[in-house]
């Protein structure tokens, strides 16, 4: 009797056939991600090691890029694709942060639902078409309506000096902000709606208005989750590739001037790489590789971020 | 002014700001929306549909390359993508719960999810394009796969997290081996919000650009071959927008808005998924 039942406990508890071969099926696909992400690096440090090899750490500080001589350096891009990004959350931030507590504080019950998903639908507009609205209507706006006043206000500053000839480092990151809007008020919202109703309530009954609640009691206990949200932001702005690519003006030179073309690390590779040969393909793969390793670091950063404030829940996953 | 006016006023000032900020966010999707429409809908007629490009000094013709591109690379795309991304979900949902390379394979799928897509692009080029000796339809699919995967893996285990435990206790305790709960149990219960976030997953590739650029490259011209060239409804934006010719920004506004409403199209039919399933339950 003793052993009949120990048999059974124990045919129970060593899975069946199928069950192993369920779980092994499953894993061998669940590492096929991770397994690409570890190919990827792999494959570009191999692609860029002559580069690397040649030009060493001076690679990132070296301002010419010339293919004739077979010189590479990507300050130009790298300093692009960091002003750019850095225009974009200027502008992206206080109006995503302020979408974001508009959305969880003060808008009427109704409004909520589908003003939210009108601006997640930002999100959704592909990045080229991004990119064909910035040629044919952002910048003719810009040429018209914002530029002039900027260079009557702030032409004598360096950052507004020279011509304006369309594409530019601003048209580059106005258009980033509209793309990483969506993103940073989607995980801000929600970061900002995880924040306990009590705080709020503690706040309003000891007196203050519905502004103080905000501003004294809930921005600060989502702190580290909206700045999750904007570093999310960032990581975006860093690696985005075609909107930027058609409006930048895509130019060699470090100029502080931001109504002058220039370049970002994305819209190079996208530009050159067909054409590319050698020295000068294996240095876009370094790019590629710089670009890629400090996008994950961002991306890194801001999910421990999101993390801290609402940890096991999916914060943003939708928008992820 | 008496300090509560005061404060009262800056309370004011500042929920206005912030219905301000909304305004400011909803402005260029209008914008955006109407000017598609505006310039966009003036090229759309049969002739868009069923004709090729014309030579660039030429007028009519239409975008039928790159209309059919763009749904055989898409589709080869989540053909691959799809089932990966979805098992990869499953696994993280019924086993990678709370073991290490769970956790491993989680985190690395999310930041994978923000690698600009370009990477990827250069990726594909030299595993599919540089071996093959030539660029094709097939390695840009690939590239729009390994894309789409981090991206499904965690909507599908998201799926099938929200599956109530109680259901999988009466499975196993009926005498269903795991598999048999995992897949006709947990899976099926959760299957529209896995359809759901594929649908969303088709969605965001039929928009990429970038990692086609080295892959299927782009042409003029129709074709259907796998292991050729091919051009998308993206690729073909990007080229005729940056090219100096009118009729060809013509088409582009055109091609925009029809890749638009393919987009919001699938974006649709992923809420619609999920909002039977809970007027069922």
């Amino acid at each position: 009797m003793a052993d009949a039942r120990d048999t059974t406990a124990r045919r129970l508890a060593t899975p069946s056939w199928g069950d192993v071969v369920f779980r092994a099926v499953l894993t061998l696909f669940a590492v096929i991600g991770p397994f690409l992400l570890l190919a990827i690096i792999g494959q570009l440090a191999i692609e860029s090691w002559p580069s690397i090899q040649k030009y060493g750490i001076g690679f990132i500080f070296n301002s010419t890029w010339d293919p004739v001589h077979d010189i590479y350096g990507a300050a130009p891009m790298i300093f692009g694709t960091l002003l750019s990004s850095f225009i974009a959350l200027v502008i992206a931030v206080p109006l995503a942060v302020g979408v974001a507590i508009f959305l969880t504080e003060f808008a009427p019950k109704w409004t909520r639902g589908p003003v939210a998903t009108l601006v997640e639908l930002l999100a959704a507009i592909p990045s080229v078409v991004y990119g064909l609205w910035g040629i044919f209507v952002l910048i003719p706006l810009m040429r018209s309506y914002l530029v002039p006043p900027l260079k009557a206000l702030f032409g004598w500053t360096p950052f507004f000096s020279g011509p304006f000839y369309g594409s530019s480092m601003l048209a580059a990151g106005i258009i980033l902000a509209i793309m990483i809007l969506p993103y940073i008020s989607s995980v801000a919202r929600e970061v900002v709606h995880a924040v306990p109703a009590s705080q709020r309530e503690a706040a309003l009954a000891l007196g203050a208005t519905r502004w103080e609640a905000v501003w004294t009691t809930i921005l600060p206990y989502a702190r580290s989750g909206i700045v999750g949200a904007v570093v999310l932001g960032l990581g975006r702005a860093l690696g985005e590739t075609m909107a930027v690519t058609m409006v930048i003006g895509n130019r060699h030179d470090i100029g502080i001037s931001l109504i002058q073309p220039g370049y970002s690390m994305a819209a190079i590779i996208a530009n050159e790489f067909n054409e590319a040969v050698g020295m000068q393909r294996a240095a876009l793969f370094e790019i590629g590789l710089v670009l890629f390793g400090v996008t994950i670091l961002v991306n890194a950063a801001a999910r421990v971020l999101v993390w801290r404030v609402a940890r096991g829940r999916a914060i943003g996953s939708s928008a992820l | 002014m008496t300090r509560n006016a005061r404060r009262r006023l800056v309370s004011r000032v500042m929920t206005a700001a912030t219905v301000v900020a909304a305004l400011l966010a909803l402005l260029p999707l209008f914008m955006i929306f109407a000017d598609l429409v505006a310039k966009g809908a003036s090229s759309i007629n049969w002739h868009f549909f069923v004709q090729d490009p014309p030579p660039p000094s030429e007028t009519g013709g239409g975008v039928r390359n790159a209309i059919v591109g763009t749904l055989i690379i898409v589709g080869l795309g989540s053909g691959i993508g799809l089932p990966i991304g979805i098992l990869a979900g499953v696994y993280l949902a019924e086993y990678g719960a709370y073991t290490r390379l769970g956790d491993v394979i989680r985190f690395l799928a999310d930041v994978m999810n923000g690698a600009p897509s370009i990477i990827i692009g250069i990726f594909a080029w030299t595993w599919l394009v540089r071996p093959m000796n030539g660029f094709s339809a097939l390695a840009g699919a690939v590239a729009l796969a390994i894309l789409m995967i981090p991206m499904v893996t965690r909507t599908t285990e998201e799926m099938v997290r929200l599956v109530p435990n109680s259901l999988r206790e009466a499975a196993l305790a009926l005498g269903y081996p795991r598999w048999r709960t995992a897949l006709s149990v947990v899976v099926r219960t959760a299957w529209p919000g896995i359809v759901t976030g594929g649908l969303v997953g088709v969605a965001r590739i039929a928009g990429e650009t970038a990692p086609l650029l080295f892959t299927a490259l782009g042409s003029l011209n129709f074709s259907t071959s796998l292991t050729g060239p091919m051009e998308t409804l993206s690729l073909q934006i990007y080229s005729y927008a940056i090219s100096p010719f009118e009729a060809w920004h013509r088409l582009a506004w055109g091609a925009a808005l029809v890749l638009m409403a393919l987009v919001l199209i699938f974006g649709m039919l992923a809420r619609l998924v999920t909002r039977t399933r809970f007027r069922d339950a």
